[in-house]
């Protein structure tokens, strides 16, 4: 199985659909840390599942001038259904077409599933990955590795 | 694993003996139907564990999601600067389905708290930031959802029927 690419490795650039019309590429963001949620799919049953949970946490990451992007290989359509019905703040990125190819350049695609693992990274102002982390596929991890590596990096 | 990171203070609600074996900390918010469902099984742990077990909650609200939970944890911390924090807090679970302000009022009264004086509070947030506390405390602990457990600083994963949260604590205890 392929490992998650880890600190200190150039984060891989991409430029996914953030909406049916909108592109976003990871270069855009040089210069403010970026936080990577990538999860297996929207609509998880749970409340307070892990993108709603990280809405909520949006403020904290914010103090850090971190932008947040959740990534999983849901389609666009399904994103924005979704991001409506939980309220959600912060972008959602479609790794759709082809499925799941970001996810795999940064070693967190379960091809057995296809899906995105539960894997978050922390990339630096300048592109460099500074933190990543994968979950037990059912274990939301929470947002506490998120905010001690945003802790860690260099002022 | 995630450990809890703002450990019991004074003025965290407790219940139960300070030097009990263990400490079950739940971080809850009084909207989420997973905590209403916690709340029945924690009483009955509670009454199993007796003297062993230390039970303290936390407000965790999802206001994205429960557009009630914030007043109803403000509520509760209105009612517990008067003494009768786990009186309202029993109350809000027991009536989760009807939250809203004139529940709150109507449950001071039974408490006999002065709804004005609830009402005022609501209004001028004054228990904002201690419900804000426990939250940002609890994202530092690695809450991931609600209801989630610690059970003596450690954040318990998985399921939390009765069976589960008495095994876990049972070990704890070992």
């Amino acid at each position: 199985m392929a490992e998650i690419l880890i600190p200190g490795t150039p984060a891989p650039e991409f430029t996914l659909h953030v909406t049916p019309d909108q592109s976003l590429s990871l270069s855009e963001l040089r210069g403010k840390p970026v936080i990577l949620a990538f999860y297996p799919a929207d609509w998880s049953p749970v409340c307070g599942d892990q993108m709603a949970l990280y809405n909520e946490i949006l403020p904290e990451f914010q103090k850090y001038g971190a932008e947040l992007l959740g990534i999983s290989v849901d389609g666009v359509w399904c994103h924005e259904a979704f991001a409506k019905d939980r309220h959600l703040h912060f972008p959602l990125l479609a790794d759709f077409e082809p499925k799941g190819a970001v996810a795999q350049r940064y070693g967190v695609y379960r091809k057995s599933d296809g899906v995105c693992e539960r894997a978050l990274l922390v990339i630096d102002k300048n592109g460099t990955i500074r933190w990543s982390y994968v979950s037990p596929i059912a274990v939301n991890p929470g947002a506490d590795g998120i905010l001690q590596a945003l802790d860690d990096l260099p002022k | 694993m995630s450990t809890l990171k703002v450990a019991i203070y004074p003025a965290d609600h407790t219940q139960g003996d300070e030097h009990a074996g263990c400490t079950l900390v739940e971080y809850g918010d009084y909207e989420c139907p997973h905590c209403g469902h916690a709340y029945s099984i924690v009483k009955l742990i509670q009454k199993h564990f007796g003297k062993r077990l230390r039970f303290v909650f936390r407000n965790f609200p999802l206001n994205e999601s429960h557009p009630h939970a914030e007043s109803a944890a403000e509520s509760a911390e209105f009612a517990g600067a008067h003494g009768k924090f786990w009186e309202m807090h029993d109350l809000l679970f027991e009536n989760q389905d009807r939250l809203s302000g004139d529940l709150y009022l109507e449950l001071a009264q039974e408490l006999q708290l002065a709804p004005a004086d609830l009402q005022r509070a609501l209004e001028q947030r004054k228990y904002r930031s201690r419900v804000r506390a426990d939250f940002t405390g609890g994202v530092r602990s690695g809450v991931n959802g609600t209801p989630t457990f610690f059970i003596n600083g450690q954040r318990h994963d998985g399921p939390f029927e009765y069976e589960d949260l008495e095994g876990a604590i049972e070990e704890a205890l070992a």
